[in-house]
């Protein structure tokens, strides 16, 4: 279903406008008009640093994990496993840290629905890390190297037949299940449902409503939460669907980092195809969530692309040419683009700066990056922000924070385009200094 | 024809430098003297990574083809290559908390080709495993690595750890993307290295020292 009836006759500016307009105007009951325009005045903020204009302050928007639960006394453990106590410690930080967003609820990953499948990519609270430990991954190479033309030929068999059973242990069975291209004639659906008539798929099967009982009590608990918040404290998300990089695709999901790394010098051409043939599904998958949500921020976590992860050269031929792709097809939709670039982009500042991306239409959110260089590659080009580092978080001081926050918003966000927010996403930080970065947003982004 | 074999490592043309091996090994060239060609090139590589010329996956293709030719030099070789010469062992591990392993990797195969020899606890090592390591291995240097802020409460443990157990010969070298000099003082370690070839100068230097 399309965003509007009339979305195919709409330009790229004019979907933007629907999407930001329907962003404003969300069905929520807010506890009061004085509510709804706090919030309808911090979707502003938001959309005239975007648009590179001066906002009325800095608008304020940490990366958040964790941190809402464990400030407020949870283990991880129950931060992610216990919903009551998660929707109550999620109104407390809220009341609490003076942030313009909703707190990052798709961090607090879903661990019941892990539990129902046996999910392996991750470890979480109780399966292989400790009770006060966030969830990790597994990196391996999930796919081998000599399954490239697989991936090509056909990425979401590819996906069914071979990457889940590897990584979702209640999926194994898929492998024996025919692709469902095969459905293409009446004969040919007798032999398709075969393998649906043995014990290990059907309890595949069982497990996988299991899965979807949880995922409902798992969403109607997180939009119960977000939604609650909103209403009282007249707070945004701050993206509303997720995509990733071709090229991180590659790198985090399917072959780990070590195995593409190898790939560029070892099958470079294949590395390239596969990239090109992720680009639509890395489009679709957002927009697809993003019509649902009506937010048109689409958070786009950046890994294998960073300084040192690369050569500059690589950089251009292997990662960005389909990052922008991916950009580009978003903002055709209407969307913005909300790059989170961790670990830092000091020698992709020159690569990224790429006129074929209209200005003013996406933001890069940095993490060790020198924000001054960013500014002076990127000011006037891109919204940017971020950055306040995770070692100030947790082994500073509030004067640390202060000064900090001071400073970054002297060095880059006096004529606008700036969102301050945190260099890493929080688990563990000191309470203290994470306020006072919030607080100090307020206080000298107002001067701003 | 002696510089051969060094240019296809630097140039990291894996399948050349592999038959090159072959082929030397095949005319009867001394192992000892091949891998010391490949050693002068992983040095090589060494310095462009320090001068920001080559980057992470050309240590990582660069240790595979040393992998490669390690494999085929081993059946040709005595013993292990001049055990006698190694520097010194190194405990290395991702700490407590933490299951990152690529950098903690990288600076293993530059530790190993660097000379030193490296014990690996691999992730998530506990404190104590550190510790008996050390003691059982005689470490000169035990090295941590992590990539989560988090797991940077787990450094400060073993530093405790290890001077409680009285290991005062075995210098303690932390590395990962959070570790800054505050984060030195704060778990109370000998030193840091920015990188993998940074971590090497420091063991080097540490070595010498002693």
């Amino acid at each position: 279903m399309a965003f509007t009836e009339d979305w195919k006759d709409l330009d790229a500016r004019q979907r933007y406008e629907a999407r930001m307009d329907a962003w404003a105007n969300p069905a929520v009951e807010f506890e009061s008009d004085a509510v709804r325009q706090q919030y309808q005045d911090r979707v502003q903020l938001f959309r005239d640093a975007v648009e590179l204009k001066k906002p009325a302050r800095v608008p304020i928007a940490p990366w958040m994990s964790l941190f809402p639960g464990l400030s407020q006394g949870l283990t991880a453990k129950e931060t992610y496993y216990d919903y009551a106590k998660l929707a109550d410690a999620w109104m407390k930080f809220h009341a609490e840290y003076r942030q313009d967003v909703l707190a990052f609820s798709i961090n607090i990953v879903p661990v019941h629905i892990y539990d129902a499948l046996d999910y392996r990519l991750y470890d979480w609270p109780g399966h292989g890390v400790g009770e006060d430990s966030g969830y990790q991954y597994n990196e391996a190479e999930y796919m081998k190297a000599d399954e490239y033309d697989l991936l090509i030929a056909d990425p979401s068999g590819y996906w069914q037949r071979f990457y889940l059973p590897r990584v979702i242990g209640a999926f194994e069975p898929w492998a024996t299940l025919d692709p469902f291209t095969d459905l293409v004639e009446g004969p040919t659906v007798g032999p398709f449902f075969i393998p649906f008539g043995t014990p290990p798929v059907q309890e595949m099967l069982k497990k996988m409503i299991d899965a979807g009982n949880a995922a409902m009590e798992w969403i109607q608990n997180f939009s119960a939460m977000d939604a609650k918040a909103t209403a009282k404290y007249g707070l945004p998300g701050f993206a509303g669907g997720v995509t990733k990089a071709p090229y991180d695709i590659l790198g985090d999901t399917l072959r780990g980092t070590r195995g593409l790394m190898l790939d560029v010098f070892r099958q470079p051409d294949k590395v390239l195809e596969a990239c090109e043939r992720l680009v639509p599904l890395a489009i679709d998958w957002a927009v697809r969530s993003n019509d649902k949500t009506r937010h048109p921020f689409v958070f786009i976590p950046l890994h294998k692309g960073a300084d040192g992860f690369l050569s500059d050269a690589d950089f251009r031929t292997f990662y960005w040419p389909t990052l922008k792709k991916v950009l580009q097809g978003l903002i055709d939709e209407g969307l913005v683009p909300l790059c989170f670039a961790e670990g830092a982009y000091n020698d992709r500042l020159e690569a990224i700066h790429d006129e074929e991306i209209p200005a003013g239409r996406m933001i890069w959110m940095f993490d060790a990056t020198n924000m001054s260089e960013a500014k002076r590659h990127l000011g006037g080009y891109q919204c940017i922000g971020g950055n306040v580092p995770g070692a100030l978080l947790t082994t500073g001081t509030v004067q640390d924070m202060d000064d900090y926050v001071r400073q970054l918003i002297e060095d880059v966000a006096r004529d606008g385009g700036f969102i301050l927010g945190s260099g890493i996403v929080i688990d563990e930080a000191k309470p203290e200094c994470v306020k006072q970065m919030i607080e100090a947003g307020l206080k000298y982004g107002a001067q701003a | 024809m002696t510089q051969e074999l060094t240019q296809a490592i630097v140039e990291l043309r894996e399948a050349d430098a592999l038959a090159m091996v072959d082929r030397k090994l095949a005319e009867g060239v001394d192992p000892v003297a091949i891998l010391a060609e490949c050693k002068t090139a992983m040095d090589t590589i060494g310095d462009k990574f320090a001068a920001g010329e080559a980057f992470i996956p050309e240590l990582i293709m660069a240790g595979e083809i040393m992998s490669g030719v390690s494999a085929r030099l081993k059946p040709h070789l005595q013993s292990t290559p001049a055990d006698d010469d190694k520097l010194g062992v190194v405990v290395i591990g991702t700490v407590q908390g933490d299951i990152h392993d690529i950098g903690k990797d990288i600076v293993v195969t530059m530790l190993d080709i660097a000379g030193f020899d490296v014990v690996d606890l691999g992730v998530d090592v506990k404190v104590d495993e550190f510790v008996t390591a050390a003691r059982e291995k005689g470490a000169k240097i035990i090295a941590m690595s992590c990539l989560l802020t988090s797991a940077i409460d787990s450094m400060k443990k073993v530093v405790a750890a290890a001077r409680e157990a009285g290991l005062n010969d075995t210098k303690l070298m932390i590395g990962g993307a959070p570790i800054t000099e505050q984060v030195v003082a704060y778990t109370g370690a000998d030193g840091y290295g920015k990188d993998a070839v940074e971590a090497v100068e420091l063991a080097r230097q540490w070595i010498g020292e002693a």
